[in-house]
């Protein structure tokens, strides 16, 4: 077990910068999420601390090793791919065995890890069985014990979920975070899955077109976003410019400024924190404005609003029952407490008009 | 049934391919056990032929070496083919697309041409007629078919495999023999085939580069037709084809072209 250090990495592939000076720590046990859209470099992050990729510049530090010029097999890590790749003409326990023949562990010693590793992820009997003979589930769950039998410094996940539908995917989410516990395995896991990201990590890292924009415990990130990207990337988010011509006390508005603030700052509120009422709501702290509902889409136990004041678009999601029984273009109000204002900083870094 | 006289008339076209294909075979290997020098019925069995064959020192070296070549040739052609596949599957370098394209004309052009060349090209290095230039020549011949074949092999193979077992510590040597290996062996085994056949049948090119006295079973077969003919060229010819149809019956079931296992 280490922590991994990612201090100022830049790769270019041609003309383009797939990591710009990143820099991340990942303290010892921890479970971290790389997150951001697809072509923001986070794979390739992953690639480059798996050491599939070497860094034009930079260091990478796995414990107290730096590990620049050390290549893949070398680096005792252990990963887990998109497809698995599992080798075709092995067994399940052959797979898992692998990375113990090749450290020569001896034939008892492979045997006994082999199902120890096994009985992790809670596929005892299948041993025998070949990869093309299990489930998509399954697979998944050889891939783990085969990435972790090793007992490796680090444990590398690129989008080892996407593959799986939705509720086998929430059951693996459950069954890594488990298992990453129990063995208490440094992880760095890979995914443009947010909500996966803000589930499983202690801390996740924001990156965009190469830069890596924010990085923090999941519930810092959410609630201080650095800047509008990250805001709607890391949930949802009602984006309120005062420079995009909100008035701030036009046509009804009335929207309080936190201390943080100036008339020209970016304000977000996230969809679950606004309120909607028939009638104007009181109170002198209370943000609110009049808006037209425009469409009210049931999802269960949660329904999300689409409205409209003047020309500004809002989405605020609500639990069904809390949201007053109106015709789809009639008129409400919407508001929200002080502490859910989010001041966005401007001229954050990373942050690209476009 | 409307298509029962499809069926039919595809049943005779099917039969009609295969008897010009084999007949003359047929007859060859029918009279490889005839008596009569010269082909005259009625059939009179007999293994004289075969016995005459058995003491014919000059085909029966020239067999040896005709099999001696062409295994050589398997062995290198296969090895300089898997290692030249894996090398274009591997890496990316500057003409990668024109080498691969550049594959299959020596297939398309006539071995007559090709061997032309070879005998001038032999002549001007200075190595002239003889076994190592047959050899070579045969090797450059061969590989194309090994390259093609196992390429094609290579093409179904996932590399984040190679990944997978490189994280687990492999190296690459390992990562070879362990994991690309065991995948395109079905290929290599069926290229290898390929290379033994395209040796072993050779004629055209042999025969502009061996030396006389020092020829290979094809080249003694068609010098022996031009002195005479005689039915052992019959037996030596059937137990040829037998030996060809093998080899080429094992290829067909382990190429695929890349197909599923």
């Amino acid at each position: 077990m280490a922590d991994v250090s990612v201090q100022n990495v830049t790769k270019t592939f041609g003309s383009l910068k797939a990591l710009n000076d990143v820099t991340m720590h990942f303290p010892d046990g921890g479970f971290f999420a790389l997150l951001g859209p697809s072509g923001s470099g986070k794979t390739t992050l992953l690639r480059a601390i798996a050491g599939f990729i070497f860094a034009d510049s930079g260091s990478i530090h796995i414990g107290d090793q730096s590990v620049e010029h050390i290549p893949v097999e070398k680096r005792d890590i252990g990963m887990m791919f998109q497809n698995y790749a599992l080798f075709p003409n092995m067994t399940v326990a052959d797979n898992v065995g692998f990375g113990l023949r090749v450290r020569k562990v001896g034939a008892a010693e492979e045997r006994r890890r082999v199902s120890e590793a096994l009985e992790l992820v809670q596929l005892g009997q299948l041993g025998d069985r070949k990869p093309h003979q299990l489930s998509g589930g399954q697979r998944q769950r050889v891939a783990l014990a085969r990435a972790i039998v090793t007992n490796p410094k680090v444990l590398l996940l690129d989008e080892p979920l996407s593959a799986l539908d939705k509720s086998l995917r929430v059951d693996m989410q459950i069954e890594l975070k488990r298992i990453q516990r129990e063995i208490g395995i440094t992880t760095i896991f890979v995914t443009h899955d947010q909500e996966e990201a803000l589930t499983l990590s202690d801390k996740i890292g924001i990156l965009r077109q190469g830069t890596m924009i924010q990085a923090g415990p999941p519930r810092e990130v959410y609630n201080n976003p650095v800047d509008v990207f990250t805001a709607e990337f890391l949930g949802e988010a009602n984006i309120l410019t005062g420079q995009s011509g909100l008035a701030l006390s036009s046509g009804g508005a009335d929207i309080k400024l936190p201390h943080s603030a100036t008339p020209q700052s970016t304000l977000a509120v996230r969809p679950e924190n606004m309120s909607i009422s028939i009638s104007e709501p009181d109170g002198d702290e209370i943000s609110k404005l009049p808006a037209t509902l425009v469409r009210r889409i049931f999802a269960g136990a949660m329904a999300t609003c689409v409205l409209k004041h003047n020309d500004n678009t809002f989405k605020v999601i609500a639990r069904d029952q809390d949201i007053p029984d109106l015709p789809e273009g009639g008129e409400i109000w919407l508001s929200w407490k002080p502490e859910h204002t989010i001041v966005v900083p401007e001229g954050s870094v990373g942050f690209d008009p476009n | 049934m409307k298509n029962t006289y499809l069926v039919w008339a595809g049943k005779v076209w099917l039969g009609l391919i295969l008897f010009f294909l084999y007949a003359p075979i047929i007859v060859m290997a029918f009279m490889s056990f005839n008596a009569s020098q010269y082909y005259q019925l009625p059939f009179d069995f007999s293994l004289k032929w075969y016995e005459k064959l058995g003491q014919n020192t000059e085909i029966l070296n020239a067999a040896t070496r005709s099999i001696l070549i062409a295994l050589a040739t398997t062995v290198i052609a296969t090895i300089l083919g898997t290692a030249a596949s894996l090398a274009l599957f591997r890496f990316e370098f500057r003409g990668k697309r024109f080498l691969q394209v550049m594959l299959f004309p020596p297939i398309a052009i006539p071995w007559l041409i090709t061997g032309t060349a070879m005998l001038i090209f032999f002549y001007g290095v200075g190595l002239g007629r003889g076994t190592p230039s047959v050899l070579i020549g045969h090797v450059a011949l061969a590989l194309p078919y090994v390259i093609v074949v196992v390429s094609a092999r290579l093409a179904t193979f996932d590399p984040t495999l190679e990944e997978a077992a490189r994280s687990m510590g492999a190296d690459s040597w390992t990562v070879t023999r362990r994991v690309t290996l065991p995948w395109i062996a079905s290929g290599i085994i069926a290229g290898a085939l390929f290379a033994f056949a395209v040796s072993f049948d050779q004629f055209v090119v042999s025969y502009f580069l061996s030396e006389p006295g020092d020829s290979t079973l094809p080249v003694l077969i068609y010098t022996s037709i031009r002195k005479g003919f005689t039915p052992e060229i019959n037996a030596i010819s059937t137990i040829i084809i037998v030996i060809s149809m093998a080899v080429m019956l094992f290829a067909a079931r382990f190429s695929n072209f890349g197909g599923e296992r």
